[in-house]
């Protein structure tokens, strides 16, 4: 299936309809939700706009396909593996002079794999000391076309790509990143930049040096990745490549298994998720269903009406706001599940009566006061992890313990308003359970609510004695990722 | 729905025109609207506050030539107030001066007629015989119950009255909706929309607006104005400055007279850029050269 020039596209839209039905159900299996409707309206849109327009043609289908802006990045993701053209936009006039890019309407099959035709040939001359040095000129001057070149010379001489090799994105990435050494460079170059300055930089001058350098570098990454995504799609096919370049919605990311990188779009995604959550709440809360006649009110209304009760009032039945206790697990891998789940739970503190929470490795500490009258959760967040007394023998996790200390100081507080919710994996390093104290709460308390962020695979395996806690819980959600969260959160009120 | 023939010739008209009304436009954003004019389809404008949303439909009126119809959205909007409303008092009068021996059904039908009918935005867009453009301002504000009066106007371009019938569009309007991402937006409302985010723009974006919206703002002012608000924006802060919050900086300091911005104009003119305690106290943390110093002048 090959997109020729831009004539035959206009007279037979047929190859790229078909493409575009395979680049639609990849979007779906993406997980961003495109209906009929717009589907149709892509194919539409794909008849006004060339395709040799690129920005264009991209904005064009983002436009019709994506109408969540958090999916923007896995769209992009899909449309650089299934229209990776090389646009005239990318052909580099190096020292040798030939247009060594194929033309830009054929997709990237013949040439490419073997390590880029005559691509940058002048270029596979220098050596390494060479190429470092163009590299760090480029990235003093900001000059984005020999980036670019020089991206293309990184990933083919230390990326290591071979045909036909089993190996995803990211370890190419990787390699081609460690030989390039950037870290350096950015040190490199705040020194020449403060050696340039006339005076000694002043730390704002210093920090502004340092954003640019790190647009710039990152810019290069970005390149870097996108040269390695198109060898890839050119030596193993689109539809191969799209499934393995895949890249979750920051919604369904796992928390256990997050990036670093993921972990970030994650912070980002849950302040205006909160805002969200909290509408949708405050809107339930004031629609609720209409209750029993309020006489007085009936009466009082009627009298407009001269005693004629016209306009029946209702009382609106006022569901209480809970009153919540989060005991979270702060060690290891569930540590990011806890933040996020606190960061939530705050957020949405207008919704709950009290909120009072409680942070455990295997000494248990109170942590409410560090988000009392805070605004920044954020920053709360980050002191709960830098201050709260948690270890108390070896900093590896003892339920037994923790609940043992939470029931001795704050077991009096549980009333049978408050709800409360444990947030761990539950794997105890075979210490001694103390479920009897979940048994006490469950009787004390509203609610007992017990989230794990293991897969349900995982319970019960192991040190996890999730089931033996959940038998005494009133009920044990898994709560994976984000989207997870927010359900078990809408639920709850 | 009646044909038309569409507004923009190319989509390079498109760009060109934008640029020639002051609206610095990504390609992005000229294809959308070239688009939306092609397809007849309402364009949902998304994104943070303060970043050219609402400006986009201005220019586009603007450009294309045609008169700008506003419907701002909040939380109490309804039908009466967004489509159209009978006008009682005048119907009330009718009846009263009409005589005892008058025909009801004479009566009736001239009672129902388009005289006494008060046509709100919406309607008034469908029913115009020029060029307009709608604008249907922060769609987010309206209860989600209240967005399913739009849905007929956009979808198909007609408002059913129930006494009156349907009344179709004469001409299709260009529709603009903005929304500042407070609330999820509804499948159905989404569904009848192209989709737009305008985010906060680069440097090099950020800096020829500058230089074009601020008066007596030179080159290199307008450099730094937009290398410090782009180190700002990536400090996590609760409110990130606009490009609106940035133009006022940038008049602020071409007032004070400032050419080169060292650590204390920023942070004693922080208050300008930022709207919030915290996110001013973060600022003067992060740029200061001697934070002790400075806490103590700055708000």
């Amino acid at each position: 299936m090959t997109i020729t020039d831009s004539a035959a596209v206009q007279s037979s839209d047929q190859p790229l309809l078909g493409l575009l039905s395979g680049f639609i159900i990849e979007l779906r299996n993406a997980g961003l939700p495109v209906s009929l409707t717009e589907n149709l309206d892509a194919m539409e849109a794909v008849t006004h706009i060339p395709i040799q327009d690129r920005e264009a043609f991209k904005y064009a289908l983002g436009a019709t396909l994506v109408k969540n802006h958090s999916h923007w990045r896995a769209f992009e993701v899909v449309f650089e593996v299934y229209f990776s053209l090389r646009g005239p936009e990318y052909e580099i006039v190096d020292a040798s002079g030939d247009p060594s890019d194929d033309d830009d309407a054929t997709m990237p099959g013949e040439g490419q794999a073997q390590g880029g035709g005559g691509g940058g040939g002048g270029m596979s001359a220098l050596t390494p000391e060479q190429l470092a040095e163009m590299l760090f000129r480029a990235l003093m001057n900001g000059d984005d076309a020999m980036l670019r070149a020089l991206a293309r010379q990184a990933v083919m001489r230390f990326a290591g790509m071979e045909p036909g090799r089993p190996v995803g994105g990211t370890y190419y990435l990787y390699r081609t990143l460690r030989n390039l050494e950037l870290d350096e460079m950015l040190d490199r170059l705040m020194e020449a930049a403060q050696a340039d300055a006339p005076a000694q930089l002043t730390q704002l001058e210093e920090r502004l040096e340092r954003d640019e350098f790190s647009d710039r570098l990152d810019r290069l990454k970005m390149e870097i990745e996108a040269e390695i995504r198109r060898r890839l799609v050119a030596d193993r096919g689109v539809e191969a490549m799209a499934r393995t370049l895949r890249k979750p919605l920051p919604e369904d990311v796992d928390f256990m298994h997050a990036s670093r990188e993921e972990m970030a779009n994650l912070k980002k995604a849950i302040y205006p998720l909160t805002r969200k959550l909290a509408v949708r709440l405050a809107r339930k809360r004031r629609h609720g269903r209409k209750g029993a006649l309020d006489f007085r009110n009936t009466m009082r209304h009627s009298l407009s009406y001269g005693g004629v009760p016209a306009e029946p009032k209702f009382k609106f039945p006022r569901p209480a706001k809970p009153e919540i206790m989060v005991v979270a697990d702060i060690s290891g891998s569930v540590a990011a599940f806890a933040r996020f789940t606190l960061h939530l739970v705050y957020a949405l503190s207008s919704q709950f009566s009290k909120v009072r929470s409680f942070v455990f490795i295997d000494g248990l500490d109170e942590v409410t006061g560090f988000f009392e009258g805070v605004e920044d959760i954020g920053q709360a967040v980050h002191r709960v992890n830098m201050e709260a007394d948690v270890v108390w023998v070896d900093g590896h996790s003892d339920y037994g313990h923790a609940f043992g200390v939470f029931w001795e100081r704050f077991g009096k507080d549980v009333g049978p308003k408050t709800t409360v919710l444990i947030l761990g994996d539950a794997r105890n390093n075979y210490h001694a359970s103390q479920s009897w104290i979940l048994k006490e709460l469950q009787h004390r308390s509203r609610k007992v609510f017990w989230l794990n962020p293991e897969p349900k695979a995982y319970w019960d395996t192991g040190d996890s004695i999730v089931g033996e806690y959940g038998t005494w819980c009133d009920g044990v959600h898994e709560v994976r990722n984000l989207r997870q969260l927010e359900g078990f959160v809408e639920n709850l009120i | 729905m009646t044909e038309q023939t569409p507004r923009f010739s190319d989509l390079d008209s498109v760009r060109s025109s934008l640029a020639d009304v002051n609206y610095l436009a990504d390609d992005g954003i000229a294809g959308v609207v070239y688009l939306a004019d092609r397809l007849g389809k309402p364009v949902l404008v998304e994104g943070p506050a303060g970043t050219g949303k609402t400006q986009l439909a201005k220019s586009v009126a603007e450009m294309a030539g045609a008169r700008l119809i506003r419907l701002q959205c909040y939380e109490g909007l309804d039908e009466s107030k967004a489509l159209y409303e009978w006008n009682y008092k005048k119907q009330l009068l009718r009846i009263q001066t009409e005589g005892d021996g008058a025909d009801w059904s004479e009566v009736e039908d001239d009672l129902f007629s388009e005289e006494f009918l008060l046509t709100r935005p919406l309607l008034e867009a469908i029913r115009s015989e020029d060029p307009v453009v709608l604008l249907i301002d922060e769609v987010d504000r309206v209860e989600v119950e209240t967005e399913a009066l739009l849905l007929e106007i956009l979808s198909d371009y007609q408002v059913s009255i129930p006494e009156l019938g349907t009344v179709e569009a004469r001409q299709i309007p260009l529709v603009f909706l903005t929304s500042n991402g407070t609330r999820e937006l509804s499948e159905a409302l989404k569904r009848r929309c192209l989709y737009l985010y305008i985010d906060y723009p680069d440097l090099e974006r950020e800096r020829e607006i500058v230089s074009m919206k601020v008066p007596g703002v030179d080159e290199n002012l307008a450099d730094q104005v937009a290398r410090i608000v782009r180190s700002i924006r990536q400090l996590d802060l609760k409110k990130n400055p606009s490009v609106s919050e940035t133009l006022d900086w940038a008049r602020t300091l071409v007032l004070l007279g400032i050419e080169q911005i060292d650590a204390k104009t920023a942070t004693d003119t922080a208050n300008v850029l930022l709207k919030y305690r915290t996110d001013i106290e973060k600022v003067v943390k992060e740029f200061a050269d001697n934070p002790v110093e400075l806490t103590g002048s700055a708000s």
